[in-house]
């Protein structure tokens, strides 16, 4: 039984087709990976599977629930966390608030008892400060415990995201673009990370250009062109591909690549800049 | 312990206590004690607008519409018809609450300056109707309010409101700062930041913008109830477009995010008209231009600008030393 | 139709015309910054409160006129000089508070310069009404309508066929495509300021006849100015001249047929319950945010 189930997924903008007619199912416990060249419709799909756009058609099922048309909290709700290719971190907190707000979920209290700072709220909030403590290490980031986000490099903005993003105890997380924008180094380290998400349960669907990384650690892989599906597959399958190496992977993909990761770089830097 | 009491929570509120208890020392006669409770009034009101345009990042121009609604509340309820002015309270912060759930939920879909309009003509709309219906507001020339009493204690004179809008002050600032620290008050700051970001966390930033929308509107109406009944007397001019100006200017003074920015923009543009006042006809421009002056030298605020420049000492000292060292 | 239904849409159109013309002062200064300035409606109190003290002096209106004008544009210069300009990065709700502070420095300092009371204006051309269907128009209203059709085709001209007025809208569209192409876009910011100060002041000059112009007339009509900008969608030029014409007609009638108690806030309903549907007004860019 597949964790996730797309059926018949379209969004137009105006006239234009971001997404169309599309069908996929995630097995649960995988790493499922999505490529295609620019402006092939990542993103939107991304946003579509989380409720940030509203589909033109089709279904979203995440195991039995029907998603479609929900707003974003009620994705989040059923177990689908993200990450975002432009960084969507709160920079007015935190680092390690940024986590806590991830278990937004599994804290809600009632008004009152925020107000009034019950006993239960204060030891609620001590757990929440220490398992938020506990996810920043987990991704490797025990030396930011006390930064305040906005005094943190890109690259460790990055894995803030997924720390606040598993805070959520999601089933499903969607990582766009993890990649983008890390140094060589820690784009290696990424790799074991996802490595290790998939050993705590949690069922990931990687977005990426980085061609080592995708290779070296999806288990299934989705190629997009237009909005639509060229060809899907396991990792293996789609490598061999005819049809994909000649679209995508072949001559294209090398310049492509290489171009995408410095443009990257030089946002990277641009964003260091203007702090 | 000794880190505990210089926290910015548990500190901040120590300080704020023992200010308001060693004031009455430098208070020489009933019009200081008067300048102290409108200070203290404000502070309320300030307190809560700031949870929505600091924290929550949602800008109201008509918050003096609320403040206005509980002050005219409380004077018909208690002054015309004779109701206990508890109960009267009660009731007037219940109907602006209410109020404000049922307008906010539209009014709070709109961002920035659209959403800057519709609170300003909320209320004007207020201030409309407040200032037209003089069967029961007495229009322009305002409306006289019995004093405070519960049960047979009669709250009367400056020096006891000092008292009690100290407390209430305390209580306020104390309720703020748990709400800020409570999952509830992140979300909000989260949702400031990022609204799409909040959501795919589980947040439903419609809900927790129209929570504390409602949550200022209370905090401006049992502020505007007390003082009702403190000064006696109640005009629209406490519920122009002015008055909304005046409380908004107040929260980015004080450092917008900042509980006890709040307080200390309100006690500073409180008492700053009354220190101008001698020469009146410039108050206007003086406090213009100290509004202008402000937003371009302090753009976070006397507060937080204040604490930045504390703590870069700090560490600029801790620097030397560990290179004397 | 009856004739006090067009006398209503008379009164209705000439109101209309005014905040329309305040309404293309926030757009034209909040296209080329952002920036909501609500100290517009203290441009309108100078342009009247000037001609009214150079007039007393003895100048004719063909001079007082142009001086009033060209004092109202130094007022708007200086405004963003020294502060709007300073604070080029604040926030939003940091750069109202400033525009506000400035509305109220201009005001104390226009109380301090002239005074508190209300002052007439005489007509430009004689005060006998003109017969029309049955209602009748004042010839300064006249006035009020032509000047203004004058000034948008004026506007559409300028913004479409010359340099500068294409380099302002192009600031508009992107600010920084229109720096990378040459464009100086602080410049631009300027000379908006400039421009809307002196539409503002054409606005107030042309209704001091009619309402009588005092130190804090701004207050009113910058909100409703305001108001009109934002219900025809802010930043649209045509969007503001509707939205103004609207609100005036809109308001006149509602005072006329409804409560004129009430005249005034039946201005701030109808932006409410407009924003409840189009949360970006009537003309206004409807969109999306990109994550």
């Amino acid at each position: 039984m597949s964790l996730l189930r797309v059926e018949g997924l379209g969004k137009k903008f105006g006239g234009v087709n971001a997404v169309e007619d599309l069908s996929f199912e995630i097995p649960p416990g995988e790493v499922y990976s999505i490529i295609g060249p620019n402006g092939a419709g990542k993103t939107s799909l991304l946003n579509l599977l989380t409720g940030v756009y509203k589909p033109s058609s089709g279904r979203i099922m995440l195991q039995e629930h029907d998603l479609t048309g929900h707003p974003p909290y009620a994705y989040a709700r059923q177990g689908i966390a993200r990450t975002f290719q432009n960084l969507q971190v709160f920079f007015n907190m935190s680092a390690l608030e940024n986590v806590m707000v991830g278990r937004y979920m599994h804290e809600r209290c009632g008004l009152m008892s925020a107000l009034l700072r019950l006993p239960r709220q204060a030891r609620a909030d001590r757990a929440c400060r220490e398992e938020a403590a506990e996810l920043m290490r987990y991704v490797g980031l025990q030396a930011y415990l006390s930064s305040a986000a906005d005094a943190m490099p890109y690259g460790a903005l990055k894995r803030l995201e997924i720390a606040r993003a598993l805070a959520t105890r999601p089933k499903l997380m969607l990582l766009d673009e993890p990649a983008a924008g890390l140094n060589p180094t820690e784009a290696l380290e990424l790799d074991d990370l996802i490595g290790r998400l998939t050993e705590r349960g949690v069922t990931v669907v990687l977005v990426e250009h980085n061609m080592r990384l995708v290779m070296g650690v999806s288990d299934h892989i989705l190629v997009l062109d237009y909005g639509r599906k060229l060809a899907e597959g396991p990792a293996q399958e789609v490598r061999n591909n005819p049809k994909v190496i000649e679209a995508y992977l072949g001559s294209a993909v090398s310049s492509e690549t290489s171009y995408r990761e410095e443009i990257a770089q030089v946002v990277a830097v641009a964003v260091e800049m203007h702090r | 312990m000794l880190a505990h009491l210089a926290s910015p929570r548990t500190g901040g509120l120590l300080a704020l206590a023992a200010v308001i208890a060693l004031l009455p020392l430098v208070l020489r006669n009933s019009y200081f004690y008067d300048v102290a409770v409108l200070v203290g009034l404000n502070a309320i009101v300030c307190i809560g607008l700031n949870l929505l345009i600091g924290y929550a990042g949602q800008i109201s121009l008509g918050h003096a519409g609320f403040f206005g609604l509980g002050a005219y509340g409380s004077a018909i309820l208690a002054s015309r018809y004779g109701w206990p002015p508890l109960a009267a309270l009660l009731a007037t912060t219940f109907a602006v609450a209410l109020l404000a759930f049922i307008v906010g939920r539209p009014i709070l879909r709109l961002r920035g300056h659209y959403l800057a309009m519709a609170t300003l003509g909320l209320g004007v709309i207020i201030f409309m109707v407040i200032s037209t219906e003089d069967k029961f507001t007495g229009g322009p020339d305002g409306i006289s309010v019995v004093p405070f009493r519960i049960g047979g204690f009669v709250l009367q004179g400056e020096r006891i409101w000092y008292w009690v809008v100290g407390a209430l002050l305390l209580v306020a600032v104390w309720l703020a700062l748990n709400l800020i620290e409570s999952p509830t008050g992140r979300a909000l700051r989260a949702l400031h930041s990022s609204e799409v970001g909040a959501e795919v966390v589980g947040i439903n930033a419609a809900e927790h913008k129209l929570m504390v929308f409602v949550i200022s509107a209370v905090f401006a109406s049992v502020a505007g109830s007390l003082g009702a009944h403190y000064s006696g007397f109640v005009t629209p001019a406490k519920v122009a477009f002015l008055h909304s100006i005046e409380l908004v200017t107040m929260v980015v003074f004080g450092g917008l995010a900042s509980t006890f920015g709040a307080v200390v923009g309100a006690a500073v543009l409180t008492t700053l008209p009354q220190l101008l006042a001698t020469f009146e006809d410039y108050e206007m421009m003086v406090f213009g231009a100290v509004m202008i002056g402000t937003m371009i030298f302090l753009p976070r605020g006397v507060v937080p600008s204040l604490a930045r420049l504390f703590r870069s000492h700090r560490s600029a000292d801790a620097d030397n030393k560990a290179n004397k060292a | 139709m009856s004739p006090q239904f067009v006398q209503y849409l008379l009164t209705g159109l000439t109101v209309g015309a005014i905040y329309a013309l305040v309404a293309l002062g926030f757009s034209i200064i909040f296209n080329a910054s952002h920036v909501i300035n609500f100290a517009q409606g203290e441009f309108v109190m100078i342009g009247g409160m000037a001609t009214v003290s150079l007039v007393a002096v003895g100048l004719p209106y063909l001079l007082a006129i142009p001086l009033a004008i060209a004092t109202a544009a130094l007022v708007g210069l200086a405004l963003e000089k020294f502060a709007v300009e300073p604070a080029r990065d604040a926030s939003v709700v940091t750069l109202i508070i400033i525009t506000i502070g400035a509305s109220m420095f201009l005001r104390g300092l226009a109380m301090l310069v002239w005074d508190k009371n209300l002052h007439a204006l005489k007509p430009i051309t004689g005060d006998k009404p003109i017969a029309i269907a049955g209602a009748t128009i004042l010839p300064q209203s006249v006035w009020v309508l032509g000047v203004t059709l004058a000034i948008v085709v004026a506007l559409s001209w300028f913004f479409g066929r010359t340099l500068l007025g294409k380099a302002m809208l192009a600031t508009s569209h992107n600010r920084l495509a229109a720096q990378l192409v040459g464009i100086n876009v602080r410049m631009v910011l300027f000379l908006s300021f400039g421009l809307s100060a002196a539409l503002g002041a054409i606005a107030g000059i042309l209704i001091a006849p009619i309402t009588t112009t005092s130190y804090d007339v701004g207050v009113m009509l910058g909100l409703k100015g305001f108001a009109a900008a934002i219900l025809g969608g802010l930043g649209s030029g045509i969007g503001a001249v509707i939205g103004g014409l609207v609100l005036g007609i809109v308001e006149t009638m509602s005072a006329g047929y409804l409560s004129s108690a009430y005249k005034d806030a039946i201005a701030f309903v109808i932006i409410l319950v407009v924003l409840f549907f189009l949360p970006s007004g009537l003309f206004g860019k409807r969109g999306g945010e990109r994550v």
